[in-house]
């Protein structure tokens, strides 16, 4: 077991380091003009400056000077200063979000794992509550309601049930509205007498006794939460169903049934907990799919998270944001894969003996 | 003790003579390959969808006898009535491009002049028309992404299951690697960078589509193969000196392909709904290009009176809906019968 750890460990890097170099050479499609324009403010563009910024971050040089340079920077030599490198923290300067880049992400990234964690609950436990209903009620009503049901969430683009919810919660019955909070509350959040403890807003919301605050954020996220969960609850629904009923169908359900115990008894205490391996893990990867799927539901929902941000930067050609935002997502899907992974062996012992 | 001969119909052995007669169809498919194909047109769900996708291929095919284009050169430009902002709602006059009257038009909605079936959309786009020609665009990203994919995960693949060992764990982690970004950034970097080099059209996001969309094929057709490998006509061809691409092309490929052919057949609804995806975050087509994203796009801007304003979302979203779905319904019905644990039912 630890010597597995350990050795997906050691792949971290490499796929980091891959990761990386393949943003890197995406890039290379934009010209080093192209990618120093966004720096330079007046119109039309003072080519003179652009010259001295493309020879100043060294973009005329190879595609492997430059990725040498972006990594660990260069140190200017009459002040010993260094300037840039990414192995040093420094991610450079987003010309779309005028910030900092690592700023950027430490701003967002907070909001987008606020919306997963109140998504996670919702999306795994109704998923499999139907996956289970119609499984029990295997080509009954119930299983064929499912089936259409679920045909129904995956053919459904994100930005289009996105879009209906707005029509629906927001511009026709006022319920929900997009964003991240209400306007009155945004001042307070941002006042000095609103500590963030955890910068989950939240969860800082109910540490701070702002009930009131933790209401508005909950009710500005429900239509994302719910446009995320609908459309993960297709699959949970069809994983769910095939392997609980391929365990109804088992030896020791039917012992139990001939034992007399009762139905509730056979489907919740001994068949379902050993149907849950493959939701188990399909549950790993939804959740880091969230961390870094919700690009469009952000979008829609104008919600000031992570997503919507590197989306942002794609569109408006900002490749330092670009490149951060690939690190940092590619980062965040790798550690949490391997969790996902790790986690999984201790619960099926025959993954951990293999 | 006396011995009694078996009574009763007894099927055990019945089961091993073939009762019906094979076609010339299924002996040119295999067995295996037959079923799933007869499987597909047996359930009522993927009847509904193979109608659902021939109606959208009518529609693609029709396009100029439903609605004649307005600038013949260019029939993908949709038809601008004016250039005020704000949206129109449905039936309301068309004064200006307006598209000569096609034969079916006046028999159907009882009027000599076009008006504005669907509304119009920020800008005074016409929906209807976007909706009818964008069909075409459907189609053509969706083929030639699907087709490309396709090739490459195959190539790809066989390549690195026939030659296994270290050749094949280099290949595999360049496909870890490539799957590590959420497909839809990924996508959206790359068709972001090449806009500028290519200009604004259907190019940037179909590459970009294509070169992060062909490591699903890859994975499944190496598993695929590696199994195929194992049989004995494969060593019997080795023995006798075949060449290795030969051997690759014509005796492992064709034994392992039929089910990923039928996958990524199937694929073509998913690939449009990335391209809609793209064009609504705003990278792919010129403004006013007919394609369904882009129509729904221009609701961005109107996501505060969405109430006067439905139409320009509910009807392209639904035409995306009923496209995908119909490739959903099929693909449904496909993964009953790929179902290793209904082999056998037919």
């Amino acid at each position: 077991m630890t010597t597995y750890i350990i050795r997906r460990l050691l792949l971290v890097p490499v796929l980091l380091f891959g990761v990386t170099v393949l943003i890197f050479a995406m890039l290379q499609f934009l010209s080093p003009v192209e990618r120093t324009a966004l720096y330079v403010r007046d119109f039309p563009k003072n080519d003179k400056a652009i010259e001295g910024l493309i020879k100043r971050y060294g973009f005329d040089q190879p595609i492997y000077v430059q990725y040498w340079t972006w990594l660990v920077g260069k140190v200017d030599k009459t002040s010993g200063v260094r300037e840039g490198g990414i192995l040093f923290g420094n991610f450079g300067y987003s010309r779309s979000a005028s910030q900092p880049v690592a700023e950027l992400i430490a701003r967002r990234f907070p909001n987008t794992l606020d919306l997963t964690i109140w998504t996670v609950a919702p999306m795994i436990l109704i998923g499999i509550w139907m996956g289970v209903q119609a499984a029990v009620h295997h080509n009954g009503f119930i299983d064929q309601a499912a089936r259409v049901f679920s045909i129904v969430g995956t053919s459904f683009p994100t930005f289009v049930f996105g879009l209906l919810m707005l029509l629906i919660f927001y511009a026709n019955l006022h319920w929900f509205s997009p964003g991240r909070l209400s306007d009155a509350y945004n001042q307070v959040v941002d006042s000095s007498s609103f500590t963030h403890y955890t910068s989950l807003l939240t969860f800082d919301a109910l540490l701070n006794g702002r009930f009131d605050i933790f209401l508005d954020a909950l009710r500005h996220m429900f239509l994302p939460i719910l446009t995320l969960s609908y459309i993960s609850w297709a699959t949970f629904l069809r994983v769910t169903r095939g392997s609980m009923l391929e365990t109804l169908r088992m030896e020791y359900v039917t012992t139990a049934r001939a034992m007399g115990l009762p139905e509730r008894d056979v489907i919740f205490k001994h068949a379902q907990p050993n149907a849950m391996l493959p939701v188990l893990t399909l549950a790993g990867f939804s959740i880091v799919g969230l961390l870094g799927g919700v690009l469009i539901t952000e979008t829609v929902f104008n919600y000031p998270g992570i997503g919507s941000a590197a989306a942002r930067a794609a569109t408006s050609l900002d490749v330092v944001a670009m490149l951060g935002f690939a690190l940092f997502n590619g980062l965040i899907l790798i550690v949490a894969n391997l969790v996902v992974d790790v986690l999984y062996a201790f619960v099926d012992p025959r993954v951990r003996l293999s | 003790m006396t011995v009694t001969a078996p009574t009763g119909d007894n099927t055990l052995l019945g089961e091993n003579v073939a009762t019906r007669k094979i076609g010339r169809f299924e002996r040119f498919l295999g067995p295996e390959n037959y079923r799933i194909l007869t499987g597909l047109l047996k359930t009522p769900a993927s009847i509904a969808g193979f109608v659902l996708i021939a109606f959208f291929i009518f529609i693609s095919l029709a396009a100029p006898l439903i609605i004649p284009p307005v600038t013949a050169s260019d029939p993908f430009k949709i038809p601008r009535d004016g250039f005020r902002s704000d949206p129109r709602p449905m039936g309301s006059e068309w004064t200006r491009n307006v598209p000569d009257v096609p034969f079916w038009y006046k028999a159907v909605t009882g009027k000599d002049e076009w008006v504005h079936l669907l509304g119009t959309s920020e800008g005074q786009y016409d929906i209807f028309y976007g909706i009818v020609w964008g069909t075409r665009t459907a189609f053509k990203t969706g083929l030639v992404v699907t087709i490309a994919t396709f090739l490459i995960g195959i190539i790809y693949g066989s390549i690195s299951a026939y030659y296994g060992g270290f050749v094949d764990n280099i290949m595999m982690r360049v496909v870890d690697i490539l799957l590590i970004l959420p497909s839809i950034l990924a996508v959206l970097i790359l068709a972001s960078v090449l806009t500028p080099r290519i200009g604004k059209s259907l190019i940037p996001a179909m590459i970009a589509l294509i070169a992060f969309g062909w490591m699903g094929y890859s994975r499944i057709i190496r598993g695929d193969i590696l199994s195929v490998k194992q049989r004995d006509y494969v060593l019997a061809a080795r023995v006798i000196g075949v060449k290795d691409s030969r051997i690759l092309f014509r005796h492992i490929l064709p034994n392992a392909i039929f089910p990923t052919l039928v996958l990524a057949s199937l694929a073509i609804g998913d690939v449009v709904l990335s391209f809609a995806a793209l064009s609504f975050l705003g990278i792919g087509t010129e403004v006013g290009y007919a394609d369904w994203g882009q129509v729904l796009s221009f609701a961005r801007n109107w996501i505060t009176s969405l109430n006067t304003y439905w139409y320009i979302i509910v009807w392209p979203g639904l035409t995306l809906v009923l496209f995908v779905m119909g490739w959903n319904l099929v693909g449904d019905a496909l993964r009953d019968v790929l179902d290793p644990r209904m082999r056998g039912k037919t």
